[in-house]
């Protein structure tokens, strides 16, 4: 099963874990089912059927430009991490 | 490696190519060196009339009038606007395709509403016959403003009671919003390990708080817009930006028009480095421009430069680091607070990723806040944020080795990142070259030369970026001489049309100059993200070599209708077509280009991507000091400059990255700062004092390219845009330690700061 | 709005007449009335060099130099350092030598190189250095651009 890291900022969400497993073979899949566990988790996460702009998943250390539709392996480790951009933005990010 | 075989400039390749690799003259090349190339102040058109910007004197204050009578009054003034011109932005967000903020303070930086937050911040514009009119009209408008305390640095506006820029800025604490009003616009955490436990396994703990100032991307061509609202409500724009589409997509949004209704021409553009991505001018003269029936050109002044566009944060950094004995890092804490200038966004995020990036480290707590203050609007600058926190932690890493007895080079060797050491905000790395650069620079005769002489030193440093990926996309047609067309849409700042043409060239096994590269205007090539982010070799490269093998592919299947042979039977190498079917055939690209129109029209190959597989790249320095220390002036004796860029497709050009980002990394080590008045003024905003280095002030930037293929790319780019400025304030204040026994804790190191540190020392009042 | 006046010049070689106001400098006659948009305008207050021309052979910042000041005088703009439709030797070698970025410092830093190399043709590291302490590049960090500078040399006492 994919391994999902949860951001220090998250782990209220997941009762204090900071890793979970959870099955899935997208990133969407994964989202939907940890929000099955642990309520909260999807509206953190995603807006409007995406990621939120200011978060990117990154899966097994490969940022993904496709976001929720991206693949997931059974071994994969899967972080939500601050997206960087081009700058377009200043800094206006927010980290997860 | 031995002194013997030393060059001033080395390529260490892996992988060989028949074009990559190679240094082909540029294809703007001659217009650049003529006076041709058409930069977007130099763009003439009918009936063009000029526009002037008023700006706030006061860093702080509220709006309560403004009054534009008289300048509307004066006879050669067609058009005059302020803040009201623009529709209120309420609570809107706008997602420019690389994440969502707030209308209102993309539209309030561009014209102030309700509050002028910086000084420098525009009040009005006004549009007139010539640009000398226009200055003359601006001194006709009457503004009344309330003068409000400023708040100048970000630990003075984190302070209880500091003067509070924005009433309904709340803070975000650790992810959660918050009901805190505060000039803290976001505090967040990374969290890795146990940081208590770390500490305790530490033999050696060391613990430092820095400062570095705020300063300038310094490009050499001003902003500058011009703008022609037409009669069928189109939007026109000729402008030199890092990112059309930017500009394109920004204008409309704040204009409320559709996308389709903006057109952005790219010209030539004169330096960016970050500071050409966000959207200052555009709306402003587009509006005049509709008013006033004229198209409205614009271009800002040095002083607005400094005082009105994003230079890049100060900040205060705590860094306390600790290791044992045997050279283990086993434990990282930083506190980090960036000025992000009048709105939030002061790049400490990628900050925070970057400031123990290079180590594995078992043990890390990092806390961030983005703090705003009466600043200019901070933007980015090459490799944004990284540089600030690299200084602090490279700083004591070398004090680290200097107390444990341990060369620094090993040192750092000795806890490098590797493909899988985890990052602090959580993922592996890919394949990465820390120890790579590290080795390199641990051969290079650099490191071993004698440096003899009183008060001079040597230092090392070591930086990583992350680089991006983000859209591009592009075309490519093919002539029936068998030259090719390609069309991209990457403002070309350094060379990329030609790095990018070379990847075509690679492809369909042609000489680059077979290949004439276009960057076109947002009407005829797909979204292309900004030229930033050291992202346009690798990804508007992935786009071009995709398009490229499109053409080919098809090709291939013409040669097959030709020959009437099967497609698979065909194959493809340097150039040449061949099937070994039956009858042994064979046909140039060039020859097989002839006979497209007669074997089914013409070819056009497309791609337009969002590539994954961005490489992150690492750079190094060794430099070598004299510090005067009777005056404190640094003088670079020797400077090595080391980076990964997993492929160097145009190695000169690679070199010209590290050579200018070393050379920006060095003015903001030793020189540059905004330096401000207690009012909130920058008393320095001109290139005579705002001192940026000059050919007299170095020496000869020797460079080594390491090359660490990144497997995302199909050649093994990484991007080498940005790497390059992280490690010289590091590497520059260590080698003033090993001169006068000082250690920096503050940027810039002018001779003020060195000989402070140096009374500081010797325990004389200063 | 001021009276406009009467300027004759010669700028590359030839007789130009333009009219221009009292206030106007140089830099704004050359681009916006004379249209040579060649030479830049990186600060308008004479710190920065990418406005470089050549004023009866010596070096001025066009931005600081009043247009009326250019009457009976002999102008040199990049516009004017080719040879016909062969390039100079400075800017082949600039080419070659990847000695442009951005390119936007080029014009003011070449026309400031011919001037250097036309009164010493074997200039020193140094020198060049010294030469050119007045025309910033943001870009390149000058190591290509006092490489170029001496391939330059080179390359014109070879053809000597
Ligand atoms: S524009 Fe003349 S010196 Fe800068
Ligand atoms: S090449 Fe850009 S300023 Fe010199």
């Amino acid at each position: 099963m994919p391994t999902v890291f949860i951001p220090g900022s998250m782990r209220e969400l997941s009762a204090g874990q900071a890793e979970i497993q959870v099955q899935g073979s997208t990133v969407r899949e994964i989202i939907s089912e940890l929000d099955e566990s642990h309520p909260g988790i999807k509206d953190w996460l995603v807006e409007d059927n995406r990621l939120k702009p200011n978060i990117s998943v990154a899966v097994d250390g490969v940022v993904s430009p496709v976001g929720l539709l991206q693949d997931v392996e059974q071994d994969s480790e899967v972080h939500f991490v601050a997206a960087i951009s081009g700058g377009c933005l200043g800094g206006m990010l927010a980290a997860v | 490696m031995s002194t013997q075989n030393y060059e001033p400039n080395m390529v260490l390749s892996t992988t060989e190519f028949d074009v990559i690799g190679t240094r082909p003259v540029r294809h703007d090349g001659a217009d650049k060196v003529t006076g041709r190339a058409l930069y977007g102040a130099d763009i003439e058109l009918s009936g063009l009339i000029h526009g002037a910007i008023l700006r706030s004197p006061h860093a702080h204050a509220r709006i309560k009038s403004v009054d534009t009578s008289e300048a509307e009054a004066h006879p050669a003034v067609r058009a005059v606007v302020t803040s009201a011109d623009l529709a209120d932005a309420g609570d809107q967000m706008v997602d420019l395709g690389e994440g969502a903020m707030p209308l209102k303070f993309l539209r309030g930086n561009v014209l102030a509403s309700g509050k002028a937050l910086y000084r420098g911040h525009a009040i009005a514009a006004v549009a007139a016959t010539s640009l000398h009119d226009a200055q003359e009209a601006l001194k006709l408008i009457k503004v009344e403003y309330e003068v409000l305390p400023a708040t100048l640095t970000a630990p003075d506006a984190m302070r209880d009671g500091a003067p509070i820029l924005h009433e309904d800025l709340k803070t975000t604490e650790l992810g959660k919003p918050t009901d805190k009003v505060s000039n803290v616009s976001n505090h967040f955490q990374h969290v890795k390990g146990d940081i208590e436990a770390g500490f305790a396994e530490a033999d050696l703990v060391i613990e430092r708080e820095f400062n570095t100032a705020t300063v300038h991307q310094g490009y050499i061509e001003p902003h500058n817009t011009t703008v022609l609202w037409n009669n069928d409500g189109r939007v026109q724009i000729w402008c030199s930006s890092q990112g059309s589409f930017t500009i394109r997509d920004t204008t409309a949004a704040i204009l409320e028009m559709p996308v389709s209704q903006v057109k952005v021409t790219p010209m030539e553009i004169g330096g960016g480095f970050g500071g050409k991505i966000p959207v200052y001018l555009e709306p402003v003269a587009a509006v005049l421009s509709k008013k006033s029936g004229h198209p409205v050109k614009i271009v800002m002044s040095r002083a607005d430069e400094f005082e009105a566009t994003g230079p890049t944060p100060g900040s205060r950094i705590k860094v306390k680091m600790g290791v044992r004995n045997d050279g283990k890092m086993v434990a990282a804490q930083a506190w980090m607070a960036y000025e992000a200038g009048a709105y939030p966004g002061a790049m400490v995020v990628p900050g925070s990723m970057c400031v123990f990036a290079a180590y594995d480290i078992e043990n890390i707590l990092i806390d961030g806040f983005d703090v705003v203050v009466n600043k200019p609007s901070t933007a980015a600058y090459r490799a944004p944020g990284a540089t600030n926190a690299a200084f602090t932690t490279e700083t004591i890493v070398d004090e680290m080795a200097e107390k444990l007895g341990i060369d620094p080079l090993e040192l750092r060797l000795k806890n490098a990142a590797t493909k899988g050491t985890r990052r602090a905000d959580g993922p592996k790395y890919p394949r990465i070259g820390c120890v790579e650069v590290l080795e390199a620079m641990k051969n290079h005769p650099h490191y071993n030369a004698p440096l003899e002489g009183p008060n001079r030193g040597r230092g090392v440093a070591i930086g990583f970026w992350f680089n991006v990926g983000l859209p591009s996309s592009c075309s490519m047609s093919v002539n029936a001489d068998g030259t090719v067309m390609l069309i991209e849409g990457s403002p070309d700042i350094g060379g990329t049309r030609t790095s990018l043409a070379m990847q075509a060239a690679e492809v369909l096994g042609i000489a680059v100059g077979d290949v004439r590269p276009t960057v076109a205007d947002t009407d005829s090539v797909g979204f292309t993200a900004v030229t930033g982010g050291s992202r346009v070799t690798f990804a508007t490269g992935i786009a071009v070599i995709k398009a490229a093998r499109d053409v080919r592919d098809q090709m291939s299947q013409r040669v097959a209708r030709i020959w009437g042979v099967k497609e698979e039977d065909v194959e493809f190498e340097k150039g040449v077509f061949t099937s070994n079917n039956g009858t042994k055939n064979s046909i140039t690209f060039k020859e097989l280009a002839k006979q497209l129109s007669s074997s089914g029209g013409p070819i056009v190959g497309r791609a337009a991507i969002n590539p994954p597989g961005v490489g992150g790249s690492f750079s190094g320095n060794i430099a070598d000091v004299e510090v005067d220390p009777e005056t404190g002036k640094v003088t670079i004796l020797r400077f090595t400059a080391f980076q990964d860029a997993g492929k160097a497709v145009h190695p000169s050009y690679v070199e010209g990255q590290m050579q200018g980002g070393s050379v920006q990394g060095i003015g903001w080590a030793l020189n540059e700062e905004y330096f401000m008045n207690p009012e909130g003024k920058m008393m320095n905003s001109s290139l005579l004092d705002y001192r940026m280095p000059t050919s007299l002030d170095l020496p000869m930037i020797d460079t080594v390219i390491i090359e660490v293929p990144n497997p995302g790319h199909p050649y093994g780019v990484r991007g080498v845009g940005e790497a390059n400025i992280i490690p010289p304030p590091a590497a520059l204040a260590n080698a003033v330690y090993h001169a006068v026994g000082v250690r920096m804790d503050r940027l810039p190191m002018n001779p003020v700061a060195v000989m402070e540190a140096i009374w500081e020392k010797e325990d004389v009042p200063a | 709005m001021p009276r406009k006046v009467q300027v004759q010049t010669k700028i590359n070689g030839e007789e130009v007449e333009f009219l221009c106001e009292p206030r106007q400098s140089l830099l704004e006659a050359l681009r916006d009335i004379v249209g040579l948009t060649g030479s830049k305008e990186g600060c308008n207050d004479g710190n920065c060099g990418a406005c470089t021309v050549l004023f009866d052979g010596r070096i001025v910042t066009s931005c600081l130099v009043l247009a009326v000041e250019a009457e009976g005088k002999q102008i040199t703009t990049i516009e004017g350092i080719a040879m016909g439709n062969e390039l100079h030797p400075i800017q082949q070698c600039f080419l070659e030598g990847a000695a442009l970025q951005c390119g936007v410092c080029t014009p003011g830093i070449i026309v400031a190189a011919k001037a250097l190399l036309d009164q010493d043709s074997n200039p020193s590291e140094e020198k060049i250095r010294l030469w050119l302490a007045n025309n910033l590049c943001r870009c390149t960090g000058y190591d290509k651009i006092v490489r170029s500078v001496q391939a330059a040399a080179e390359r014109m006492q070879e053809a000597r």
